[in-house]
């Protein structure tokens, strides 16, 4: 059930250049059902921004009650969010959306995460469940520069992990689909999240192979009721459109014209 | 008695309090976190003859204190909201008031003749004013000869009142309030978004897709409050006034100015249990005022 919630800010820590770790405490905590879904989050009481900021649940904690979220401060709303300290509230709406089906990958069987950016949030809550019940977890996850990677021991542990930068500042230099690339498809699911351009080279590089990609648009409501979040779909003759807060942000691979 | 019952034509409202058309879908979604029965009615999403769309995206921006939108009225068509919404609107104990939009006058009346008779459409609101579609009835609802006109078409075929909503992009919204009463509306909805663009920071493009969008938001209040000041001056028929309510004293300022009731649009993203938590502050706040009833009032910013 989506519920508002005034969550408890925990702790809040600048992890890499711009990017913020916050851990929120709340009864929203035991609504969520999948890793992936995502909380819409009102970044001060102030009317100026006036909308909420979508942000992806990364990491799950549910007997401290808690959840992690990972964000870039960028803009104005993420910037006045990591403004907040330990102690402070925050009004959040979730949990949002359909999340990633673990389901979908089998103990013993192997899957490949790749991540972007700030695309790699909710892959972390994800790859701690699939490797949980015994699913061999390979992380991909590609970043501008060193001074943004994050979470690069977490991922370590929790399975192999390749980190590749644009400008070759940490790991290998290039793109995610050039570890793809060396690495084969020797699996038999994968999960993405991360930039458009990403997700449609992913797509066609693991084309034929079971696959559920995270989107992102620009949100109204977040429940659904204002189709300000739409995709193009490719299914049926016809045009169109679904819904990224409600039908998704998760999609199986071919289902979102990209 | 009922502190808060508003009697309008068509509609009997337990309180003056509405989520506005577009904001709160068919109220599916709404409908999960809280009991649609404590509204006082629920504008639906606008309908339209054919399902549409709507325009590419992004279809939203965020501006200081308000947000833009061009959504490009997507809706599952008249047939899809007989079929697949209002049934499921029939559950809850709450007047519907059917937003209907249209391209051309025939449009507008197959659409106002189908609707207006199930059995919860209570009123009808014509959307003459969506800035977001080519000819998507801002046309009608610009030109004072066209709005009468069309207001006449739709008023001939309708079971149930009408109610115009006003655009506030026009010279003088006043002359067009005129024409709509003079075609027989029931009553006037008002105002609908106001036309804005804002730029991408990096890249100096407009963000939304279609360019343009409607502003909506606290940044549009001050306008909606004088413009409702004074269309209610110069019509003898009731005004369903929005643009930027987030809170009770923003419902008791658009009553000040002469609405009747009062629908909630843009804030019900911010917080989705608005409409309930305005509802019961509402009766505190008449306390405070030293008030009985919330008709006492309504047009206080000219009245004497
Ligand atoms: C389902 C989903 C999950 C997300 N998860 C994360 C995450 O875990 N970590 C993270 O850092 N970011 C995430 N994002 C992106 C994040 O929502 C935007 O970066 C953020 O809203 C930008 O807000 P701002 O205040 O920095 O920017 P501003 O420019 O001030 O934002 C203005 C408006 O535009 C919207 N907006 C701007 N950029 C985006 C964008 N890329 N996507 C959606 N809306 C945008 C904002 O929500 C706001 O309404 C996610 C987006 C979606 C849709
Ligand atoms: C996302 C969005 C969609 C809207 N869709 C419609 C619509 O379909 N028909 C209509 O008459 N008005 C529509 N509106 C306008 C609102 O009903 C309302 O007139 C306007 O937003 C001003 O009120 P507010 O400031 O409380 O949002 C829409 C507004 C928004 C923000
Ligand atoms: S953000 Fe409103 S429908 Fe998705």
């Amino acid at each position: 059930m989506i519920i508002q919630d005034k969550m408890i800010v925990k702790s809040q820590k600048e992890i890499a250049h711009n990017i913020f770790e916050m851990k929120l405490s709340g009864k929203l905590v035991g609504e969520i059902t999948s890793p992936g879904q995502f909380v819409h989050i009102r970044v001060n009481d102030s009317y100026e921004m006036l909308l909420r900021r979508p942000i992806s649940i990364a990491a799950l904690d549910t007997a401290a009650n808690e959840i992690t979220i990972l964000y870039r401060a960028e803009g104005q709303g993420t910037k006045s969010l990591s403004t907040k300290r330990e102690g402070d509230i925050v009004d959040v709406l979730g949990p949002l959306g359909n999340g990633f089906p673990v389901e979908e990958t089998e103990a013993g069987e192997t899957a490949f995460l790749i991540g972007g950016g700030i695309g790699v949030p909710p892959l972390y809550e994800l790859s701690k469940q699939l490797t949980a019940k015994g699913v061999t977890c390979v992380h991909i996850l590609g970043f501008q520069s060193e001074d943004v990677v994050f979470y690069k021991e977490e991922f370590n542990a929790l399975g192999e992990t390749h980190i590749i930068t644009v400008d070759g500042t940490a790991g290998s230099q290039g793109f995610v689909t050039n570890v793809m690339e060396k690495l084969g498809t020797d699996f038999s699911t994968y999960y993405s999240c991360g930039p458009m351009p990403m997700l449609n080279a992913v797509e066609k590089m693991y084309e034929g192979k079971k696959g559920f990609l995270s989107f992102e648009q620009r949100m109204g409501c977040g429940v659904g009721a204002c189709f300000a979040c739409v995709c193009e779909t490719t299914e049926g003759s016809e045009k169109n459109y679904i819904k990224v807060c409600s039908d998704g942000p998760v999609f199986p691979a071919g289902v979102v014209a990209i | 008695m009922n502190r808060l019952s508003v009697d309008l034509p068509g509609l009997q409202l337990k309180n003056p309090i509405m989520p506005a058309s577009g904001c709160f879908g068919f109220g599916k979604e709404y409908g999960k976190l809280y009991d649609l029965s404590v509204l006082g009615a629920i504008m639906i999403k606008a309908t339209t003859l054919e399902t549409r769309l709507g325009n590419p995206t992004p279809r939203v921006a965020e501006t200081s204190s308000g947000m833009l939108n061009a959504i490009g009225l997507q809706n599952p068509g008249l047939e899809g909201v007989m079929e697949g919404e209002l049934p499921w609107l029939e559950q809850f104990d709450v007047p519907i008031i059917a937003n209907v939009a249209g391209t051309e006058t025939a449009d507008y009346v197959e659409v106002a003749k189908e609707i207006s008779t199930a059995p919860n459409v209570h009123a009808l609101e014509l959307n003459i004013s969506c800035p977001n579609v080519k000819e998507g009835g801002i046309t009608f609802g610009t030109d004072p000869k066209i709005a009468k006109e069309l207001t006449a078409a739709v008023k001939a075929v309708s079971k149930v009142p009408v109610y115009v909503k006003l655009s506030p992009n026009v010279t003088d919204i006043k002359e067009i309030a005129i024409a709509v009463e003079e075609g027989g509306a029931d009553g006037i909805t008002m105002i609908n978004t106001l036309l804005g663009m804002r730029l991408d920071e990096k890249t100096g493009k407009p963000i939304i897709a279609n360019k343009t969008g409607g502003l909506s938001g606290p940044a549009i209040k001050p306008v909606a409050i004088k413009m409702v000041h004074e269309v209610s001056q110069v019509v003898n028929i009731p005004i369903i006034g929005m643009g930027g309510v987030t809170n009770s004293q923003d419902v008791i300022d658009f009553l000040s100015a002469g609405a009747s009731a009062v629908a909630v649009g843009t804030a019900n993203f911010v917080n989705p249990f608005i409409c309930p938590t305005i509802i019961e502050e509402l009766p505190l706040k008449l306390d405070e005022l030293g008030i009985n009833h919330i008709s006492e009032l309504v047009g206080r910013s000219h009245r004497f």
